[in-house]
């Protein structure tokens, strides 16, 4: 429900940078979103549609690469991926866990031409 | 066509306005702190108890966010230095308050009278998580009906907050709740949060979380 937030950000990220390079168009957005940041990729393609119009960055493909979560056990260093969402460490069977990776978010790249 | 590398984060436009708006309450030497918890677990309760055991010793703000209504922010008036009441309900981002929305709030509040911010946020585990306000401390409050499992359930909230509160321990003897195992869940996400147990029904524990904000203010202020 907040991706409208985020989308304004994404939409004004890009065109600043294109803006930069003096760049006509931009083609393609490259997005890099980590599995435990609560955004959804269809949300926020929904609303780059609208906040793109009459842009540089009109009809631009939005391309999201997800990061899967990873966790590290406090007790036993193990990294691991959660199995079915749970922060549980697969050798300890406990959450005594911290986050390697996964709350990422950023433009990665721009396409341009 | 070319390729052009940007690296930046999404979520900078709200983090640069969250560090603002913790610029401008140190300034005036505020501490604010950021309740979290799911719909009725006590949020507002919490906020009014506090005022009554607090407004002696501190001058306190409250900012209430909420969907929709200024029912909360018309509990807590006549006991806090002054209000400002942010429905989100017309903000298509209706499901967490956001860094814009506590700068406009600043705006319309007192800073050079107060020392104290409570910041009420919307009723949600999932989205606050994401959003920093430019608070000094976060507070999740989980509630006994809600069940023991919920640190487990929406690890994120937990393992951002400085302080989680467990709400409604008047219930204990009617419902499931395994106290230790809710305990342990925090800790073993998040070595640093304290827990603070109590009844803001019965007022049983509410001194724990007083001495805790006292404690949280000295802090601040020695930063100046």
């Amino acid at each position: 429900m907040h991706e409208l937030a985020v989308t304004e950000n994404i939409v004004s990220i890009a065109i600043a940078k294109a803006t930069e390079v003096q760049a006509q168009r931009i083609i393609q957005i490259n997005i890099v979103i980590g599995e435990l940041s609560g955004f959804v990729p269809d949300c926020i393609q929904f609303y780059f549609d609208s906040l793109s119009r009459e842009t540089i960055a009109q009809e631009a493909t939005l391309h999201f690469q997800t990061l899967p979560a990873q966790l590290r056990c406090r007790d036993c260093a193990t990294v691991f991926s959660p199995h079915n969402g749970a922060w549980l460490c697969p050798q300890c069977q406990r959450h005594r866990v911290e986050v390697v990776q996964g709350r990422e978010f950023y433009v990665e790249s721009i396409e341009v031409e | 066509m070319k390729k052009i590398e940007v690296m930046q984060n999404v979520l900078e436009a709200n983090e640069v306005i969250a560090r603002k708006n913790c610029e401008l309450l140190e300034r005036h030497h505020i501490l604010a702190i950021n309740i979290m918890s799911a719909p009725g677990a006590g949020k507002t309760s919490l906020i009014l108890h506090t005022l009554a055991r607090l407004e002696d010793k501190l001058n306190i703000a409250v900012i209430e966010g909420d969907v929709a209504s200024t029912l909360d922010a018309q509990k807590v008036k006549n006991k806090a230095k002054a209000v400002v009441q942010i429905n989100t309900k017309n903000m298509p981002e209706s499901c967490s308050l956001m860094a814009g929305m506590i700068a406009k709030a600043l705006e319309e509040l007192p800073l050079e009278s107060i020392n104290l911010l409570l910041i009420e946020n919307i009723g949600n585990l999932v989205c606050p998580a994401e959003f920093m306000l430019g608070e000094h401390k976060r507070v999740v409050i989980s509630s006994l009906p809600e069940g023991d499992d919920k640190p487990v359930k929406y690890p994120l909230i937990f393992a951002t907050a400085d302080l989680v509160l467990i709400n409604k321990m008047d219930l204990l003897p009617y419902v499931d709740f395994d106290v230790a195992a809710f305990c342990r869940s925090v800790t073993d996400l998040n070595p640093k949060a304290e827990i603070i147990s109590l009844s803001c029904k019965t007022g049983k524990g509410l001194e724990n979380w007083c001495s805790w904000i006292l404690a949280q203010t000295r802090t601040v202020s020695a930063k100046q």
